[in-house]
């Protein structure tokens, strides 16, 4: 039974994958808005000498209007295509949303992997502590994808997508900004992990508490 | 028959809360006059955390039961609560303006928290304006509204914590606000908090009988 759950979470995961691979659009789409975001970023701010604070602050908001733009798609796409019945035929909630979760935590993987060194290029960053930087990101982006993936579901349901997604998701995404940014802050500002440890603890409690909460009300959303 | 002798209950407890607020001598020395927006100002905060507390009850149960009812209630009180949130802002801002000079700040927990507030509700009502079938308005709503509600606690409980380690100047802030609650203080801020919930609890009941009559009248139509 538990065997079959995880292969079929993958399978929904592969599925993903396979669809994306054709057309690459929510990964053409996420990484070209934060890399125009980046650009704007580095052209009118360049010549200024930011401090750590500043810099950690635009890196998240980078992200966040990246993913606000692309995270909604592995649900809408399955309204929009007429393909989610078959997926509710084919596995039980909590499949769909484990595969989902997966794919989007994947997503801003890759967009961090992309926009981190370019970032580190256009905006001058000098890293002291690599690892601390890179743990923050990690713990980041699961929050980010723990949080959004049911409101992911949740607009697929709505008439008005695009805009309500930001809408619904900055409230809930607070915390997790605000702890992701002093992480990073004390990662670029060389406060080291003693400097981090309270973020960090914000940022795995985060995660933990929005996977809950959506794997228990993603019965509702999904068969709403 | 009780129902209109609770009214005008009601309306004189109400009455007296307006006249003795402002007759008595001022709550805070140091702030003065303007200190008298705490008999307001609190009452409007704790009846914003009262009608969201209903609301996620009977979201809750709506998810269970999916009774249209329970679902009105649930929006019914998001509505008032949302009502009440903009009262403790704009009075809360108000009261920052005199304490500590300035309309709005960041780096008040307090006030961040109920900007969150009103920011979750206002995303909430947004959301059942854009789904159109009623049933699948509710079950989504409902689950919006119960996933939100966990990152209330970050804001009452981690984030002034967090702050206050940035920050520590800020516990200046707390000083300001501890009032003195004696002489006439305390009963009358008692009575207001008491006769503003009673109030909210009619409107909230006044809505559903109000909702019933409606549903009624289009069956029957």
């Amino acid at each position: 039974m538990s065997s079959d759950w995880t292969t079929k979470a993958l399978a929904v995961l592969a599925k993903d994958i396979r669809t994306e691979l054709r057309t690459r659009y929510s990964l053409n789409a996420l990484f070209m808005f934060a890399f125009t975001t980046l650009v704007v970023v580095s052209f009118s701010l360049g010549q200024l000498s930011l401090g750590v604070q500043v810099l950690s602050a635009l890196y998240w908001i980078i992200i966040f209007f990246a993913s606000m733009s692309a995270l909604s798609g592995v649900f809408v796409k399955e309204e929009d295509a007429k393909t989610a019945q078959t997926l509710r035929l084919f596995a039980r909630p909590s499949v769909i949303y484990a595969g989902k979760l997966i794919y989007n935590t994947l997503l801003l993987t890759i967009l961090c992997a992309l926009l981190t060194p370019l970032y580190v290029v256009f905006m001058n960053v000098t890293v002291p502590d690599w690892p601390l930087f890179l743990v923050v990101v990690l713990l980041g982006i699961i929050g980010l994808s723990g949080a959004t993936t049911i409101i992911g579901a949740i607009v697929a349901k709505a008439n008005v997508r695009g805009a309500l997604f930001a809408v619904l998701s900055f409230p809930v995404l607070l915390p997790l900004l605000v702890a992701a940014i002093g992480g990073t802050d004390a990662a670029l500002g060389g406060a080291g992990w003693a400097g981090a440890e309270n973020h960090v603890k914000l940022l795995v409690a985060y995660a933990v508490i929005m996977i809950t909460a959506s794997a228990v009300l993603f019965d509702f959303v999904w068969n709403g | 028959m009780v129902r209109k002798y609770l009214q005008v209950g009601l309306f004189v407890l109400l009455a007296g809360v307006i006249y003795f607020s402002f007759t008595t001598p001022a709550p805070q020395q140091i702030i003065g006059e303007a200190s008298r927006i705490f008999y307001y100002h609190i009452p409007m905060a704790w009846l914003t955390f009262v009608a969201y507390a209903v609301n996620l009850i009977y979201a809750i149960r709506f998810l269970k039961t999916h009774s249209e009812l329970d679902d009105f209630r649930s929006l019914w009180s998001a509505e008032l609560g949302t009502m009440f949130c903009v009262l403790a802002t704009i009075s809360g801002s108000l009261f920052a303006k005199v304490t500590w000079g300035v309309y709005w700040t960041w780096s008040e927990p307090r006030m961040l928290s109920i900007f969150i507030l009103l920011l979750i509700y206002g995303a909430y009502l947004s959301l059942r304006a854009a789904i159109p079938t009623p049933e699948r308005k509710g079950i989504i709503s409902a689950a919006y509204s119960i996933f939100a509600f966990p990152t209330v606690p970050f804001f009452i409980f981690i984030m002034p914590r967090m702050m206050l380690s940035l920050h520590p100047a800020d516990s200046v802030v707390d000083k300001n606000l501890h009032f003195t609650m004696g002489g006439s203080v305390l009963p009358i801020f008692l009575v207001s908090l008491f006769s503003f919930t009673v109030l909210y609890f009619w409107l909230f009941g006044l809505g559903i009988r109000l909702h019933k009559v409606q549903l009624t009248r289009s069956e029957e139509a």
